[in-house]
Parts: C-alpha cells; structure tokens; sequence
C-alpha cells in the first residue's frame, strides 16, 4: 500500500488517549500487555447489546438470527484475516491462554504419550509454557527448548536440528517474543518441524494485528491470538487449526452448543469448531473484533508494522545513547517494543515514576520467569508501542528516563 | 518531580535503598524469615538472633525494589532491642502507616517516611514485604510469606 495513513487522525478515534494521568498528558506505552479499542469497536458492542442481543445457534426468533449471522460473520473475518481456508478452521476461545490449553488438552490429550518430547524455546510466556508442563506430568512426555543466545534474544536455530530428535512430536513458540521483541522466523521454523513430521503451534499473541499473519504462508498446524491486543474486546481469543488437525481432536469442554445429541449415558459432538466451543460464547466480543479487524486491515497490517518497528528502533537507539541502560533484545529487525533496565534500579521503581509522569509502561518479568532467570535479570521495564503512538511520545519518555536516572542516581 | 514521588521516594528510602543498613547473613541466627512476591520479584531473608524473647540483633539478604529494600534496611535497625510483643505491636503501626499514611502510637521514629507508600497501592506490598518475613521469623514459621 503506498498511501500512507493518517496516523494523528487515527489516534484521535481513541477517546481513551485524550486524558491526562497524575496531571500529565497520558502516554500509553503497555501495549503488548493490551491495546486500546478505537470508538469504532466500542460502538459495536454497544450496538449489538442495544439492538440485536439474544442467544446464537437455538431461537427461530428474530433476534436470534440477527446475533447468529453476526456472530458466524465474525468467523469468517477472522479466517479471511489470517488467510484460513475457512471458517470452520477458526474456533472462539477465551484468548491465546485458553487456545494453548485447547491444544494442549485435546491435540495433546490423544496424541502425546510417554517419553514422547515437546518442543518449546526459551523466550515462551508463561502461556505457552505451563500447559505443557501440566500435559507433560499428565503424560510423563518430556519438554526441551531451543535456547535463547543472551540479551540479544535470538532463538539459537543451530541447535534446532539437533532438538528435533524423533521423539519430538509438538514444536509450541511464539512469533514475537513479548520481553525482547524478537520476531522469530516462523515460515523457516515449521518448514524445519514438518520436514521431521513434527505438529507446530504459533503463539501470535504479540503478532497478530502488529503484521500481516498468514497461517498458509506460515505452514503452522495450529496459531493462537487474543483480540483485546489488536483494538478487540477482552476475554477473547482465537484458535485458528488446521481441518486435519482439528478433525483429529476429540472435545475440549461439554456442554450446551458442542453436542449433536445426548442421552443419558453418551453424547454425540458436532464437527469443528463448534465441537470445542460448549456454552454461550462471547457473541458481543466476536461481533467487535470483526469491526476490529475491519478497522485495522483499512490502515494495513504492513503500514503498523512499520510504524511500530520504527519508533521501537527509534526508542532503542535514544535509550543507547544514554549511560547504564541495558537493552535487551536484537538490535535490529525487531518488533514494537523495547525492555531495558536503567543500571541497578528495580523496574518497578522505574515504572512508579513514569507513571507519575504520566506514562504507562510495563514492569516485572512479563510472564517470562525462566528466560529473566536465564538472562540473570529480577524483572525489565517494557515501552511497547502501537499505530497510535508518536515520536513525540517517545521523545518526552526519554525526557522521563533521564530524570529517572537523576532521581535514582544512575 | 511530582510532590507525591518525594513523598514515597523520602530521602531516608533512597538512602536506604543505595546503601542498606545490616545487608549480611547472621551467622548464629535463631530465627529466619522468608519473604517473597513472585509477581516483582522481590525476595529477601530476614535473619533474627534472639536472647530469650528479645531480638538482640536482625541482618537481611535479598534483592528487590527502592522501597522493600528500604524498608527492610529501616527494619533491621528498628527491632534491636524489641520483644517479641514489642516487635508485633511495631508491625502493627508500621502496617497502618503503610496502607493509610496514618501514625498510630508514637515510637515510629524513621518509620514514619512510609507514610507517603499508601498514595501507591501498587507498591504497598513492597513495603511490607520483609515486616511479613520479621514477624514470621519472629514466630518461628517456616513457610515463606508473600504479600501479593
């Protein structure tokens, strides 16, 4: 797309932004922990609840039928967002958390048995990473990582062949790393994990909605996301599997909405992906990411994930230039974020601060415990960045860190 | 910087935090306290060496933030010489002036500088933290507290 969008008109469709915190103007820089909603996405839920409320898939009324369509009309947004072959492929759940444990107790349930090894890497979320220690002492499989080559936070790929014994059946990591901003290769790493006959999950928590996501081009068996990181509402996620994949899998939850029939003793499930959606489901979110995603495939995923990269590179290259910073992630290439640590001062010291200066930024070990112990770090501070964020923002955070760096001494 | 960031971040609390007051192991400790919030990380052993009911000395170990560092420092000097009653009833003071800002009882001394902790409820469970570990040390608990 050459046009390049009007990106101070869009910050303006979030009323969200315009307010000030502790008397500063807001500068909202957390958001690979969750974006803001555009008003467009806000009317949407307020339409759908003032309008069209009713249950989906079991009244003949009017209603009824209004909030199915709307809802099944998500699905396919979502499937033609990811470039799925259909809807069917796409299954709603309560976020990339609740998609993993999906795989992890369905997929994973019938297909992983003792000594069978799950393949993960060193810089997964604590998401992508607990599921499969539970199915793993549910299994007696055994897990192994790709490691992480140190601040720079690369996955080191030479060692990957080696990891992919035969034993290997699942390889789970994420596209972007949420602490260190790395964009893994996804499209090489699942080429490598089905050469070896091995299933592959992406975690796209941090990529969807940030780059275009095409799960064929990708070649992954199954992807993750959440739609309250890309404009969406919270408590939404999605699964996005492959029909062989997802055939295969026996339920994940029972109850109302998954089932063909049931008696007494024995029930019989419906084909996906309603087999793995029992209960009413967020019909309101579905209907909301749908104007999400409608609103951001009209910017375009490329022209965010430049704008995004560019002030992270910019961020990056402004904290370099000032004493006792350490950076952590690579240098180049990297995603819309930056976690850094300001000489010996405890992140959330750094983060009380800001915050008094009216930004928003992260704290703590990003639901990453095991890669802050492996890079030696209690926590990192994290400005993460989205479409709406300017230069000037981050101009005035730098003007923030150095009075930090006063203020503590540093 | 803003009025309130000096009210937490008093001169006392850097002070204390840049160079920690009985930041060592005891050796000889009778008592031992595990404090920990897994969310900050935050983690510190607090040692007491008691004569009787009375502490007779208090050291702490660990890593953290500005304020629970701080606060674990102030603590270690605050109890020497205290009861074990007396360290309950200081606890007890200590966590009104954290969560409310408010003195009840005197004998605070340098304690009171949390009294700005409680315009941040992020942070009030950082200066609590190594108090937790005091009074379990204190009573002899073995389990590590958290104050997430």
């Amino acid at each position: 797309m050459s046009r390049t969008p009007d990106w101070a008109g869009l910050r303006g469709d979030f009323p969200i932004l315009d307010q000030r915190v502790h008397g500063q103007p807001l500068i909202y820089f957390d958001n690979a922990a969750s974006s803001q909603k555009p008003r467009a996405v806000i009317d949407a839920l307020r339409h759908y609840y003032e309008h069209d409320n009713a249950n989906v898939h079991r009244g003949i009324h009017e209603l009824s039928n209004r909030a199915t369509t709307a809802f099944e009309a998500g699905r396919e947004r979502v499937a033609r967002f990811l470039n799925a072959g259909s809807a069917d492929e796409i299954v709603f759940t309560r976020g990339t958390t609740e998609s993993i444990n999906l795989v992890a107790a369905a997929w994973g349930g019938a297909h992983i048995k003792a000594g069978d090894r799950i393949l993960l890497t060193e810089m997964e979320h604590h998401s992508n990473l607990v599921p499969w220690q539970m199915l793993a002492q549910r299994t007696g499989a055994e897990l192994r990582f790709v490691p992480v080559t140190g601040d720079e936070g690369l996955l080191d790929l030479a060692r990957l062949d080696e990891l992919l014994t035969p034993q290997v059946k699942l390889f789970a990591f994420t596209h972007i790393s949420n602490s260190l901003g790395t964009i893994n290769p996804v499209a090489e790493l699942c080429a490598r994990a089905r050469a070896r006959g091995v299933t592959t999950l992406v975690d796209a928590a941090q990529s969807a909605g940030h780059m275009p996501v095409d799960v064929r081009a990708l070649g992954c068996d199954f992807l993750a996301f959440s739609s309250h990181k890309i404009c969406g509402p919270t408590g939404l996620g999605v699964l996005w599997g492959r029909p062989a994949a997802l055939d295969a899998m026996p339920p994940y939850q029972g109850g109302g909405e998954m089932i063909l029939s049931v008696d007494y003793q024995k029930s019989s499930y419906k084909q996906p992906p309603h087999r793995f959606e029992a209960g009413t489901p967020d019909i309101s979110g579905v209907i909301a990411l749908h104007t999400a995603l409608d609103y951001l495939d009209a910017i375009g995923r490329e022209a965010i994930f430049r704008h995004d990269q560019e002030l992270a590179q910019y961020t990056y290259q402004r904290l370099a230039e000032l004493p006792n910073v350490r950076l952590f992630g690579p240098a180049t290439d990297r995603a819309g974020l930056v976690s850094f640590l300001l000489g010996d001062v405890h992140a959330h010291d750094v983060v009380t601060v800001a915050d008094q200066r009216g930004v928003a930024l992260r704290g703590g070990h990003h639901c990453n415990q095991p890669l802050m112990k492996r890079l030696g770090v209690a926590s990192t501070a994290r400005a993460s960045f989205y479409f709406y964020n300017t230069r000037a923002e981050v101009d005035r955070f730098i003007e923030v860190v150095r009075e930090i760096q006063k203020f503590f001494a540093v | 910087m803003a009025e309130d960031l000096d009210e937490l971040y008093q001169q006392v609390i850097l002070d204390h935090c840049k160079t920690p007051r009985n930041f060592r192991a005891l050796p000889g400790a009778s008592r031992r306290g595990e404090g920990y919030n897994p969310l900050c990380g935050d983690n510190y052993t607090v040692f007491v060496a008691m004569d009787g009911d009375r502490v007779r000395e208090a050291t702490f170990q660990g890593s953290g933030c500005c304020i629970s560092k701080a606060s674990a420092s102030l603590l270690t000097d605050a109890v020497k010489g205290r009861t074990k009653e007396e360290v309950k009833a200081l606890f007890g003071q200590v966590h009104d002036i954290i969560t409310t800002g408010r003195v009840t009882g005197d004998g605070l001394g340098k304690l009171a500088v949390f009294a700005g902790v409680h315009k941040f409820p992020a942070r009030v469970k950082c200066a609590i933290l190594a108090w937790h570990a005091l009074v379990a040390a204190v009573d002899g608990a073995e389990t590590p507290v958290t104050t997430e």
